[in-house]
């Protein structure tokens, strides 16, 4: 069970496509950065995102920053900087794509 | 006198192009006409509603604002940037002219000078 972190922009980057090539259905991905371009709705990357393998969160604060909270895909859900924390805990082990 | 357009194709926070290429606007505006073009990942910098205190960063948006008074009213945004992204001019924070990709191969033809962020 892994948990893997995004931090660039799909609409930018490979990084995203690569993880999601990568991941399981046993994992848990977390969007952070400017990987949280990948959860909006109605965007290039939103159907492959909402029908990815593993579970896709996304971190809030970054997601706020960039004025992104309403336009956050309905199907994912947020998590703040100590359920990012928790993540780490509950994994086996953390993968970085960035 | 040659017009100059900025192109800024880089989403806000990740890297520090988006602020670069508005101060290059903004210098840039007191000598020559400007225009300035959001492209790719750039429209993510006129995004309404951000708030980049929550990651500890300053927020450079607000300076957009003072793009009219520095005379710089040739202001672009690329249409399949946005329709890309699931934006619309709606979700912007500036008053833009939405243009196709036709319209911006006639800005890189017309404008002497184009310095790409």
């Amino acid at each position: 069970m892994i948990l893997h972190t995004v931090n660039k922009s799909p609409y930018a980057d490979q990084t995203l496509l690569s993880c999601l090539r990568a991941a399981s259905e046993k994992d848990t991905l977390l969007l952070i950065e400017d990987g949280v371009y990948g959860a909006l709705k109605g965007g290039e990357y939103s159907a492959l995102v909402e029908s990815a393998a593993p579970r896709i969160l996304v971190l809030a604060p970054d997601l706020e920053a960039r004025g992104l909270l309403d336009k956050l895909s309905t199907t994912i859900a947020t998590v703040d900087y100590a359920g990012f924390v928790e993540l780490t805990v509950t994994h086996d082990k953390v993968v970085s794509w960035f | 006198m040659k017009s100059f357009l900025i192109i800024t194709r880089r989403s806000p926070y990740g890297t520090s192009y988006g602020k670069e290429a508005l101060d290059a606007v903004l210098m840039a505006s007191a000598f020559v006409p400007v225009s300035l073009l959001f492209l790719d990942d750039g429209v993510f910098q006129i995004k309404q509603h951000q708030d980049a205190d929550c990651i500890e960063i300053k927020d450079y948006s607000p300076t957009f604002a003072v793009l009219e008074q520095y005379d710089v009213k040739n202001i672009y945004v690329s249409a399949s940037s946005l329709q890309h992204r699931g934006l619309t001019e709606k979700d912007l924070v500036l008053d833009v002219e939405v243009i196709s990709d036709a319209r911006i191969a006639n800005l890189l033809d017309t404008n002497a000078v184009v310095l790409s962020f």
